[in-house]
């Protein structure tokens, strides 16, 4: 597996497409300014939204229980699983009992999370992804690259290509109207197939046992109207206290995401239809360990709208695919390490620290004081090279030490010339910077 | 006033007319300033490479040259909030200031008597905007303002542009300059084909670790553009 940087690099390598990728999403983050800064309490819907999430964070076990119990009394099945493992078996199992091989599935992160694909492929479940984004990456078995527009690396080009080879549209067709219509088409037949439908979950009030899914292509109603079992997944950080709350979260969400006032399709799932079999999967894999962190606790307050992978000026310019996990960006790398320490101890580093993650944040995680934290902790948990940790501790002498600090500034000064190597990282791409005579304090001695 | 100048590592080995300008404009404004001459460094360089736990004899060199100081000004947007963030003595915490940030809060200062007649482009570096709100950022819904406008509005003959993307981060970023060396060098050509497209002279900011990485881009591009910290202008007669 790549580091970041180094798949970051493989990315840049394409100048131009690079480009197309960070102005296509700044655009995104542009929108998102636009419709934030025509409400003036916006900072104030932020700052309520990070109290709800707060409060229920605080009291996450009273508020599941409640939600169980509601839940069942609206007569849907309610699971727990500790870890995706234990996820994937219990909707296996709700699978076969149905005798399904085929079942469609809206957008959800955290099956993606759990790899629940490929789990259910291995026991000879074909899944097919709804969303149309979702569609294209599954069809050329990629990982989707943002958690929002989970195919924006690709252009209408590729699609139009990927459509050509997997659902017979015209060579050279890259019309998104047409290419569009051949997904639907493609789609319906498996709709209307389907016994078996899975959603993810927005969000889940533990005052109603309700829970709530956004979609824009109305993707999760088409699969979970027609199935016969509706399979809801969701990880129990995604509940809310009371339906009031939602009002506050609806219209941050779409706003923060992709600057629309509100997603095309809120639907509310309550109970099950006549005939038909509800479940939802709630799960931990990790979570519970997160919450007891103090300085990762409210990186669950997420809502997963990814304003912080478009306002990322890194995010932009390396592509999703280059953080290696299913939640990328700043979000994906402070929630990453928490799972896979040595797995992910590239990610809080794939940063400069700027903070416009944290300023976009509609629930106000400070997302880049925790990529901070996990330095820290990664360093602390030995995972450092030895060559950065040698570096780091004779650095860290030399700035101790006055003395020879002024010896080293003065020998680095001389012998610069020695740095202008392709070795050398910054020398690379840019010039040295030209090394004075005199340090300013040698100049301030003699003045 | 008494106050003492804290000059960055790489300022005083690489950039000393950045430190010269600070203690000249610190003094044209009435200050009695003191150099502590055993300062070495605020500590970022590790602490932000996840090396906090490394940084003791840096804080402890830091309080030692420093303390008994109620204003601590340093020329660098970046060292003086990792100082106010992270260093261990709440005293300094809370007597440390960017070199603008003191001019406009605690000097008040309200006329400068420099000149600089050309055209800059203004770079926010992030932590002095995100970190030490020197100025409002594009991310949030609150007033306008900024600390390092008002001071360039005193100076005479300036012409302040600012890019598109008016605080998008420069790449610069610490060590990452070297260890996500392609993302960083990429993010540095974007801001400095943002201020080309105005036509600017010069590329000014509060940090000059962000100026010296674009410095390195510029001079490899062969460009006429330079750089220079805020305070050079500030102090420029």
């Amino acid at each position: 597996m790549l580091s970041h940087a180094e798949a970051s690099e493989n990315f840049i390598a394409d100048a131009a497409r690079t480009d197309w990728h960070d102005e296509t999403l700044w655009l995104v983050r542009e929108k998102r300014d636009k419709v934030s800064k025509v409400l003036p309490e916006w900072e104030a819907l932020r700052e309520h939204a990070s109290q709800i999430k707060d409060h229920t964070l605080a009291n996450l076990g009273e508020y599941l229980q409640a939600f169980e119990a509601k839940a069942q009394a609206n007569g849907i099945t309610v699971h727990w699983a500790a870890d995706a493992a234990e996820h994937n078996a219990i909707v296996h199992e709700i699978i076969a009992a149905q005798g399904s091989k085929i079942l469609v599935k809206s957008k959800s992160m955290l099956t993606e999370e759990c790899h629940l694909n490929d789990y259910l492929v291995s026991k000879g479940i074909e899944v097919i992804d709804t969303d149309l984004g979702e569609r294209i990456v599954q069809f050329r078995n990629e990982a989707p690259s943002h958690i929002v527009l989970p195919a924006i690396h690709l252009k209408k080009e590729d699609v139009g290509e990927t459509f050509h080879q997997f659902l017979g549209t015209p060579k050279g067709n890259k019309d998104p109207q047409f290419l569009t219509e051949a997904a639907r088409q493609h789609l319906r037949g498996h709709f209307l197939a389907s016994e078996v439908a899975i959603t993810g979950v927005n969000f889940a009030i533990a005052e109603t046992g309700e829970f709530v899914v956004c979609t824009n292509e109305g993707n999760a109603d088409m699969g979970a109207h027609l199935a016969k079992v509706h399979i809801a997944c969701m990880g129990i950080e995604k509940i809310i206290p009371k339906r009031a709350d939602l009002a506050v979260f609806l219209r941050l969400l779409a706003r923060s995401a992709t600057g629309q006032l509100i997603t095309t399709y809120s639907s509310h799932f309550h109970q099950p239809r006549e005939g038909q079999e509800m479940h939802i999967v709630l799960i931990d894999n990790g979570r519970t360990r997160q919450l007891a962190d103090p300085k990762y606790k409210n990186s669950l307050k997420c809502i997963r709208c990814a304003a912080c992978f478009n306002t990322c000026p890194v995010y932009r310019r390396s592509g999703g695919h280059s953080y290696h996990q299913p939640v990328a960006g700043p979000i994906g790398s402070i929630l990453a390490p928490n799972i896979d320490k040595k797995a992910n101890v590239d990610l809080p580093f794939a940063s400069t620290l700027c903070g416009s993650c944290s300023n976009v944040c509609p629930v106000k995680i400070n997302i880049h004081e925790q990529l901070w934290f996990w330095r820290q902790d990664l360093m602390a948990a030995g995972l450092a090279p030895a060559a950065k940790s040698i570096g780091m501790k004779l650095m860290a002498f030399v700035l101790s030490n006055p003395a020879i600090y002024r010896l080293g500034g003065s020998l680095i000064r001389r012998f610069s010339g020695v740095l202008n190597t392709r070795l050398n990282p910054w020398y690379k791409q840019r010039e040295m910077p030209v090394a004075p005579k005199e340090s300013f304090q040698e100049w301030y001695k003699k003045r | 006033m008494r106050v003492a100048l804290f000059v960055p590592c790489y300022i005083d080995q690489f950039y000393p007319q950045v430190a010269v300008a600070s203690l000249e404009l610190l003094e044209k404004l009435g200050c009695e300033v003191v150099v502590p001459k055993d300062q070495t460094c605020c500590g970022q360089p590790m602490a932000n490479s996840g090396f906090a736990s490394s940084t003791k004899g840096c804080d402890a060199n830091f309080s030692q040259n420093f303390e008994g100081f109620d204003y601590i000004v340093g020329p660098s947007g970046s060292c003086v909030l990792h100082l106010k963030e992270h260093h261990p003595s709440e005293k300094i915490r809370a007597s440390v200031y960017e070199i603008c940030e003191f001019l406009t809060d605690v000097l008040k200062v309200t006329s400068l008597s420099a000149k600089f007649p050309h055209r800059v482009g203004l770079h926010q570096s992030c932590h002095g905007q995100r970190g030490l709100h020197l100025s409002s950022m594009s991310e949030r819904n609150d007033k306008p303002f900024s600390k390092l406008q008002d001071l360039l509005a005193m100076i005479d003959g300036i012409e302040v542009v600012l890019p598109q993307r008016e605080d998008e981060c420069c790449g610069f970023g610490g060590t990452f300059c070297v260890t996500e060396e392609a993302v960083s060098v990429k993010m540095g050509q974007d801001r400095i084909n943002a201020h080309d497209a105005n036509a600017v002279n010069y590329i000014i900011g509060v940090d000059t670790s962000c100026l010296m990485h674009m410095e390195g881009i510029l001079r490899r591009q062969g460009s006429k553009v330079q750089v220079k910290h805020i305070v050079e202008i500030l102090n420029h007669a």
